[in-house]
């Protein structure tokens, strides 16, 4: 394992989705290479930053034409 | 069950539905499009759309992921629209190279620390801006509205192996992208 082949493990890895050999391979490597520590660490803390992040509001406007627009269609479901 | 009485004609189970999930079908439109005009469009056709199919909808499925696939297909519809070039159906053809990350160093106090609420969200919407729509798209599907990897595929009508290449693309492209600010703004 070098830092090349696994940066393109790195996603798996996050995910869990590797078999036990190659995630044994990617501990061994991470034992004595800080930089793909950092890489790993800081992909998984950007992930968590955008999820935590998702709090869109809907905005008034946009929620009553929705309604309106369902109110139209329950009235009239072939339009 | 509000989606069986939906299914049977209940409008207004079907309306308890819309407000249970208006609110993030219109991240997930917002999320793709990146125009709120589209994401209105998209989110409003998503809906009325479910509402015509309800009968199509195989109830051992979560009725959320099946509004998602209609809804993602809604905005990447309005996205192809306006942005021909950004999104593309094919497989992607990407090589290895430049994957590798340089002149890693670690970021110190987390960007959650170091910026105030208002500056991150700022940030947060600069960086996801500025990432390609295809990388984008597997990105808000797999990571931000939790769909499988086989149910993303399916949604964008692309191969598993494809999914999880974008989505390894998008993870490190953020990371890049948000590494900027943080080399730029090291505490003092």
């Amino acid at each position: 394992m070098n830092c090349n082949r696994l940066i393109l493990e790195i996603s798996n890895y996050i995910d869990g989705d590797l078999d036990a050999a190659m995630k044994l391979e990617i501990e061994q490597h991470l034992q004595h290479c800080g930089e793909c520590k950092l890489v790993i660490n800081q992909t998984k803390l950007t992930v968590e930053i955008f999820c935590d992040s998702q709090h869109v509001e809907l905005p008034q406007d946009v929620r009553a034409r929705l309604h309106e627009t369902l109110q139209r269609k329950i009235r009239n479901p072939q339009s | 069950m509000l989606v069986k009485a939906a299914k049977s004609g209940d409008a207004t189970a079907f309306e308890e539905l819309v407000n249970r999930y208006e609110r993030k079908i219109f991240r997930l439109t917002m999320n793709i499009t990146r125009n709120r005009e589209d994401a209105e469009d998209a989110m409003q056709d998503a809906f009325m759309k479910a509402y015509s199919h309800l009968n199509t909808f195989q109830e051992d499925s979560r009725f959320y992921t099946w509004l998602v696939r209609i809804a993602a297909n809604e905005a990447l519809m309005r996205l192809r629209k306006r942005r021909p070039n950004q999104i593309s159906l094919d497989e992607p053809v990407e090589g290895e190279d430049d994957l590798m990350p340089r002149e890693i160093r670690d970021w110190g106090p987390s960007p959650e620390q170091r910026f105030a609420q208002s500056e991150m969200h700022a940030i947060l919407d600069q960086v996801i801006d500025q990432l390609d729509a295809d990388f984008r798209t597997v990105f808000v599907l797999r990571d931000i509205e939790e769909l499988s990897t086989e149910e993303t595929a399916a949604v964008l009508g692309i191969s598993v192996p494809a999914v999880k290449s974008r989505l390894l693309r998008a993870r490190l492209k953020l990371r890049q992208k948000l590494d900027r600010y943080m080399r730029d703004r090291q505490p003092n």
